[in-house]
């Protein structure tokens, strides 16, 4: 199973495809394989929560939007729950807001107060940890939640703060030049998790 | 985007930007910590030279939620008077290491002025009887609001008709927003008796027309402007009472207009003069949104000028 | 003080010549002596010293805007030889006494005759006449006299300065602006741009109106009337009517009208205010075909220099004028000589002798004939260069024409047989 762990080269495991060194764009996850993972993350949380209790999901925007809805619509047909769903924008809680121009704010959504909630962060890919340091600022400026817990459906490494998620689709070894490129159907039509080759200065990830 | 000076420095997706932003903003004001820490390190100074406490602490408000460093700055008399320019003014406070300078002057043009002088920011509060481009803004926030609440995807304001009426010549309100209301596609028509109608009327973008009851059917929204009492003894008309029959928002025009159409006044009023008490208080009276949207809506747009790197 | 002897300079009418300065005045060149001076004058033209009607010298009590000095010294480097020094200086010259001493400060400090012109009303407040008579009769002896600054609103009083000045050949110059129709927060041309930008109209109405009033009343009273800085259509008109009357009205008008527009003032710089103000394309064309056929008879430069820190104020809140004794006859070269409405002749006749004339100066505006005063300049039409505000005898630094290109053409001034100015070649 794909979780925490030390990175390893060419690890086995659901959603690592072909060799790391690869120069070419290679699928690492397909439509199959994310809908696995979403149900096995919508399982594990409501495992390690015993239950819906409390939990409320909120998506990073852009993609973790739609992915906390898909684990909220399993949680509901699975175990019969609605657990409550919205989006977190974390854009002016960036630490890099000065480097760049002024960046477009997305949308937040709570669905119910954060205050003694169980919050699930969920987003689409963990890279240097700044974005989730970035939504734990955000969410403690909205109330004071009884947990914090962070689902993502790629961990691709080159962690910069020391962050990490409690549930993970899948565990892909990238190089920080590589662009991991997640397609949704409700933004782009296509379920699939690719890595493309540097192709210039690499970004700060997420 | 490097200074907001006029409404016309915007166009349509740069206007719909920073409404959908004021729109997060507004979340804000709900929240138990009201900030927000975008603007945190930077300083922006309200440089005020003439009075005025609503916008002044709408400004303030604003940057202080967004964790700027805010200073207020009371320059009236300070320039002309005692006989420091209005250069030496500025630099003497931009000189104190500023990021933004928020000014509001009586004379049109000062703060084109002022940003020939400073390297910093410049956003325009109100220069003399010029502009006001954020009260054109959070005009436009409130009137994109009402009509969402039929259309709920209404992007802008084509196929709709805003009336502004009153001293036109005087209204920096009105030169603000006949150039928003522009971009965003609206057909303006301006009312006014012609003694409060600006030289050169013909060329603006507007349709023209003395006759308020004409206009008052046809509008989606009326916004009323502020008209001085001082403007009589200019002799721009004889009477209050004169005023009010021609060009008040009076019981009988309220009745009158469309259905769905709404009410705005940039405030502060004069009951009684440009517009009734009856209108005032009407179910389709904008008026109190347009004062809550003042500072979402310079918080949208001082992380637009300060938000991103220099 | 040895002799002059300018070689070789094109007298426009008379062809190339020398010309020869003794004791202040021309002589035949062929009796020069060996011992003269040599200015070499070849590929130049000389032409009569200019005279400037209209120019503020600032001095007494703006001595840090402009003195006398400094303002003759840029008269001088604009060609100018005789300057009339308007009376809103402070205090005003409104007496005998203040008139000799600006005509004092001119003869110890001036590098170009300076002849005081005086006030209509007391202080110019527009209500009692000031003392013209002893004004006229004090060695400075005025002969024009102005509230310019402010209009002579007052009808009656009007009437009675036209009367008045008659018994001494006087002239009343007018600035034409009807405080009711213009008052003094009225900045910018009634139009599209003052509409547009939020800033008090001044319409030409406010001028015309005036000047209208003006020359009826010199045609009751047979008197000389002159209108100072024309800066529009309908002023022209009336003028030309005026004229075409027998009335005895003169007119001028400024370089800065012949070539700006008001749509310099749509970035809200203060050089660009003035009083009255900059007008529309359509004005500037009429202006220039009114001095090219003399309904308006002279260029004067009104000459406004201020301190940076009155002109670096919010526009309506700035002082009013430009700089122009050094840009004049560069800006008149440029809009009327290359565009062929004016010759040569016809320049000379607008900048010196009818200027000369109007305020009664013998020795100005003469023929550069042996005998005449030798006041003369030495130009070069075809030079060019941009300007530079920075580069100025003026103590202010108001030059609307900073950075843009235009004639340069003074290489010498000389005044009474002095060279005041002479051009690095």
């Amino acid at each position: 199973m794909s979780g925490t762990g030390a990175p390893q080269a060419q690890r086995d495991d659901p959603g690592s495809g072909t060799a790391v060194g690869s120069e070419a764009s290679r699928v690492a996850m397909d439509a199959e394989q994310i809908a696995r993972a979403c149900a096995r993350i919508a399982h594990q949380i409501l495992e390690a929560n015993r239950g819906a209790e409390g939990l409320v999901l909120l998506g990073i925007p852009t993609r973790g939007v739609p992915l906390a809805h898909r684990l909220a619509t399993v949680m509901d047909q699975v175990e019969g729950v609605r657990v409550p769903v919205g989006a977190l924008d974390v854009t002016m809680y960036r630490d890099d807001l000065r480097r760049q121009p002024t960046r477009a704010v997305g949308h937040t959504d709570l669905p119910v107060e954060v205050e003694d909630s169980t919050v699930v962060l969920v987003d689409d890919v963990l890279y240097s940890g700044r974005t989730v340091r970035a939504a734990l600022d955000a969410l403690g400026d909205l109330g004071r939640p009884r947990a914090v817990r962070l689902a993502v459906l790629v961990d691709r490494g080159h962690r910069e703060l020391p962050i990490r998620a409690d549930h993970i689709g899948s565990y892909i070894p990238t190089r920080s030049g590589e662009h991991v490129s997640v397609r949704l159907a409700e933004l782009d039509g296509i379920d699939q998790v690719s890595i493309e080759p540097a192709s210039g200065p690499a970004l700060v990830g997420p | 985007m490097r200074h907001l000076l006029s409404a016309a420095d915007l166009d349509q997706n740069q206007i719909t930007e920073i409404l959908d932003l004021a729109e997060e903003m507004a979340l804000v004001q709900g929240r138990p910590v009201k900030k927000l820490p975008a603007l945190r390190g930077r300083t922006v100074v309200n440089l005020f030279f003439e009075d005025s406490t609503r916008t002044r602490s709408s400004f303030e408000i604003a940057g202080k939620w967004l964790s700027a460093d805010v200073i207020n700055i009371s320059a009236k008399g300070s320039s002309v008077s005692k006989g420091e320019s209005l250069r030496d003014t500025v630099l003497t406070v931009a000189a104190m290491g500023v990021d933004a300078l928020v000014i509001r002057h009586p004379a049109s043009g000062a703060p084109w002025q002022a940003s020939r002088w400073i390297d910093a920011h410049v956003l325009n509060a109100g220069d003399g009887t010029h502009e006001h481009p954020t009260q054109a803004l959070l005009d436009a926030f409130t009137i994109r609001r009402h009509f969402r609440r039929t259309v709920p995807d209404q992007l802008n304001f084509h196929g709709k008709t805003v009336a502004i009426v009153g001293d036109i010549t005087h209204s920096r309100v009105a030169r603000s927003n006949v150039l928003l209301l522009n971009t965003l596609g609206a057909q303006v028509i301006v009312v006014a008796p012609p003694t409060l109608l600006p030289s050169g009327i013909d060329s603006w973008p507007v349709l023209v027309c003395t006759d308020l009851d004409q206009v008052i059917p046809h509008a989606d929204i009326i916004m009323m402007l502020r008209v001085q009492r001082e403007r009589m003894s200019g002799g721009y008309f004889p009477t209050p009472r004169e005023y009010t029959i021609g060009y008040g928002l009076t019981r009988p025009r309220l009745q009158a207009m469309k259905p769905g159409a709404a009410i705005c006044h940039p405030g502060p009023m004069n009951r009684g003069l440009e517009i009734s008490a009856d209108a005032a208080d009407a179910a389709n009276s904008l008026i109190l949104d347009q004062v809550a949207a003042g500072v979402s809506v310079r918080m949208s747009v001082l992380y637009e000028l300060l938000g991103g790197a220099e | 003080m040895s002799d002059l002897l300018i070689r070789g300079a094109d007298l426009v009418s008379r062809g190339r010549s020398d010309l020869l300065i003794r004791n202040r005045h021309f002589a035949e060149p062929s009796e020069a002596d060996g011992n003269a001076d040599l200015l070499d004058a070849d590929g130049l033209i000389a032409l009569p010293g200019l005279v400037d009607l209209h120019t503020h010298l600032r001095e007494p009590g703006r001595e840090d805007a402009e003195t006398v000095e400094s303002g003759t010294l840029a008269a001088a480097r604009g060609g100018f030889t005789a300057v009339l020094a308007m009376a809103n200086t402070d205090p005003v010259t409104d007496t005998a006494e203040a008139a000799e001493h600006i005509a004092a400060l001119g003869a110890r400090d001036g590098r170009a005759q300076v002849v005081p012109v005086g006030a209509v009303s007391k202080g110019l407040n527009g209500v009692e006449l000031a003392e013209l008579g002893l004004m006229a009769r004090s060695n400075a002896a005025v002969r024009m006299f102005s509230d310019d600054g402010h209009c002579v609103w007052d009808a009656r009083l009007m009437r009675r300065a036209l009367e008045y000045v008659r018994a001494f050949d006087g002239v009343i110059a007018q600035h034409a602006q009807d405080p009711q129709l213009a008052g003094t927060a009225a900045c910018c041309h009634e139009g599209e741009i003052s509409g547009k930008l939020g800033l008090t109209g001044w319409p030409a109405a406010a001028e015309a109106g005036i000047v209208a009033r003006d020359v009826q009343i010199a045609e009751l009273t047979r008197s000389r009337l002159h209108i100072c800085h024309v800066s529009c259509a309908e002023t022209v008109d009336v003028i030309r009517w005026a004229k075409q009357r027998g009335i005895n009205v003169t007119a001028e008008v400024a370089p800065h009208h012949l070539a700006l527009t008001t749509s310099e003032v749509l970035s809200y710089d203060p050089t660009y205010k003035v009083n009255p103000p900059l007008r529309p394309h359509e004005h500037v064309e009429v202006l220039r075909e009114a001095l090219a056929d003399g309904t308006i008879d002279a260029v004067a430069t009104d000459h406004a220099p201020h301190a940076r820190h009155d002109k670096e104020h919010a526009f309506a809140e700035a002082a009013f004028g430009m700089l122009g004794l050094e840009t004049a006859l560069a800006v008149v070269i440029e809009t009327m000589i290359n565009s062929g409405l004016l010759s040569w002749p016809e320049l000379v006749k607008r900048m010196s002798i009818m200027p000369a004339q109007i305020a009664r100066l013998s020795d100005q505006g003469r023929p550069l004939t042996p005998g005449e005063p030798a006041n003369v300049i030495l130009i070069d039409p075809a030079a060019r260069a941009v300007q530079n505000r920075d580069n100025s005898a003026s103590l202010s630094r108001n030059n609307p024409w900073h950075g843009r290109e235009l004639p340069d053409p003074v290489v010498a001034t000389i005044w009474a047989g002095r060279v005041t100015y002479q051009k690095e070649r």
